[in-house]
């Protein structure tokens, strides 16, 4: 059959196979040229504000608070830098472990309607501006405890919360029913099946999944505006009372007019992409090693 | 291409030229056979999904020791049957059973009875081999691991026997701490084989354990069937009639009835039954001329 349709020259330059071809060959040339623009404005972005930001960032930067007058040079968002890794802290540890909580309900016991209710309002919660979670969480913990660093964490959790819940769904969906099977095809309980099999095989995806809510939190601003409020001139290690955070000061610091200010928030969106890469990074080396000492 | 056709049209006149024969004696044998002091059985078992009646009053009995096969055309309740004897069909929220399942004498459909030691049991092969993505050796004793820590020789010990018992031990004893999902699939389906059997399992069932595997490691999972009669009752579901001529002891063949419900057609001795069987469908499908 082959020797058919490479021998016979009548079946090689037929006008529809060039058409074909050439439809081809306009699919792939769209198709880089998606990729050259997604990959090109992220580099572009990448690289305008490293090369804003490495004017004023320095180790000072990382280590003082911002000048009273928002028109001095230097200092720094030391206060931030803390204030943001305390805050998504906190908020991480509410959001991860009830979102992976809710998601093994989800997968592995719920059925029928109550479970398709949760995964529906999960939807919904995803798709909730953050500035509305903020106003909530002003609503229904400031206006009686007044704006803290906990109450940003507690706004920025249920900005993460359908996130690690979505994606660790996801995540044990993809393990094989076989697995499941097998393990209580072995005499195991459905939940030493879901702590030692289903677990264990989605835990890279499951880091991953976490890893990407709390870059998110760390890049939220609206929510911590009417909850933590900032607090742009004293470093605060007590989430009880108000805190700065990266995301706040950048905003802050941008609309100030002051070209030193404005410097800072380069510098200050710089260390906050750092900050993100850096636990993406570490998210894929953990998660990797997971795997590889599991598998 | 040409010549496969050519050949079923000589099966087919084949087929036709016996197909009306009144003359034909059927053997006189039961069309089930009831084996004395089965190690499982089923009476009269309807199982739905939903009130889909996918097996239809099946009863079924598997001899102690031997290899029982199960054949039949794609949807005639084959998987069902096989997977509603250790309840793993449970997971379905739709299944339910009517009737008796019985593994020894004990109904396993009763309530009060354990599901997970029932499974200890009664183990199973899958389909496509899944090991757990962990180690070969945590792999093994992951039955034991669930009545909590074990000495580590108690471990030691089932994982060399029960690799030893899978011919797996020689091939993979330098290398337990290895992903199990690194060995080839032949491989993975007798180290399923080897933690059923440190499970201590002693009748273990079989869903078209062969399906993906080659020739050659199909061969070698066979090989072991028969190595394990004797101690071992298998009750094994295939679509390959060879397979299922080679290896067991007992066949039984089933069909889509009424409303495409499951029913037992013949239970018989595999030697008996492939060389005369009681029913005239039984011929027709082994005969290959439907199915």
């Amino acid at each position: 059959m082959t020797q058919l349709a490479l021998g016979t020259p009548g079946l090689r330059n037929r006008p529809a196979l060039r058409r074909r071809r050439a439809k081809s060959a306009l699919l792939v040339g769209l198709l880089i040229a998606a990729v050259v623009v997604a990959v090109g404005v992220l580099a572009w972005v990448l690289i305008y504000v490293a090369i804003q930001g490495a004017g004023a960032l320095n180790l000072g930067f990382l280590t003082n608070t911002p000048p009273g007058n928002p028109s001095a040079p230097g200092g720094g968002f030391y206060n931030g830098i803390v204030g943001s890794l305390i805050i998504v802290g906190i908020a991480a540890a509410i959001a991860i472990p009830l979102g992976i909580g809710a998601a093994i309900y989800l997968v592995e016991y719920g059925r029928g309607r109550l479970s398709s209710t949760i995964r529906f309002f999960n939807d919904v919660l995803i798709g909730i501006p953050t500035i509305v979670t903020g106003a909530f969480i002003y609503a229904i913990w400031v206006t009686r405890f007044g704006f803290s660093g906990f109450a940003g964490s507690l706004a920025l959790a249920i900005v993460m919360l359908p996130l690690v819940t979505r994606t660790t769904e996801e995540m044990l969906r993809l393990v094989p029913n076989e697995l499941r099977e097998g393990s209580l095809a072995l005499g195991a309980t459905r939940s030493q099946t879901v702590m030692r099999v289903c677990i264990p095989t989605a835990l890279p995806g499951i880091i991953t999944g976490a890893m990407l809510a709390i870059a998110r939190a760390m890049g939220e601003t609206a929510p911590l505006l009417l909850t933590t409020l900032g607090n742009d001139l004293f470093i605060e290690y007590n989430p009880a009372k108000r805190m700065s955070t990266l995301s706040l000061q950048i905003f802050d610091n941008a609309v100030t007019g002051f070209q030193e200010a404005q410097a800072r928030a380069w510098a200050g969106a710089l260390t906050l992409i750092a900050i993100v890469l850096i636990f993406t990074f570490a998210a894929r080396f953990f998660g990797r090693r997971v795997r590889t000492s599991n598998a | 291409m040409v010549g496969s056709g050519e050949m079923a049209s000589e099966l087919s006149i084949i087929g036709a030229l016996e197909e009306d024969d009144p003359g034909k004696v059927r053997p006189a044998r039961p069309n089930v056979v009831q084996v004395e002091n089965p190690a499982v059985s089923t009476r009269n078992v309807n199982a739905f999904y939903g009130t889909f009646l996918a097996l239809r009053n099946v009863s079924i009995s598997a001899p102690k020791g031997e290899i029982t096969a199960i054949i039949g055309p794609s949807g005639c309740g084959k998987s069902t049957l096989l997977r509603s004897l250790n309840r793993i069909n449970d997971l379905i929220p739709s299944f339910t059973l009517e009737g008796e399942v019985l593994v020894g004498d004990q109904n396993v459909y009763e309530s009060g009875v354990d599901v997970a030691s029932l499974r200890r049991h009664v183990g199973m092969l899958f389909q496509r081999p899944a090991p757990f993505p962990m180690s070969i050796y945590d792999n093994v004793v992951y039955s034991l691991r669930l009545d909590g820590r074990q000495a580590k020789a108690t471990l030691d010990d089932a994982v060399e026997r029960s690799l030893q018992q899978t011919g797996l031990w020689e091939e993979v004893k330098d290398r337990l701490k290895a992903a199990a999902t690194g060995l080839s699939g032949g491989q993975q389906q007798r180290l399923c084989l080897a933690r059923t059997l440190a499970a201590g399992s002693d009748i273990i069932l079989m869903d078209e354990p062969c399906a993906a595997l080659d020739p050659i490691s199909t061969l070698r999972i066979e090989e072991l069937m028969r190595e394990l009669r004797g101690t071992i009752t298998i009750i094994i579901v295939t679509h390959n009639l060879q397979q299922a001529a080679r290896v067991s002891d007992y066949t039984a063949f089933m069909l889509m009835g009424e409303g495409r419900a499951g029913e037992l057609v013949e239970l018989g001795k595999t030697d008996e039954m492939f060389k005369d069987p009681v029913d005239k469908r039984t011929e027709d499908y082994i005969t290959g001329r439907f199915g």
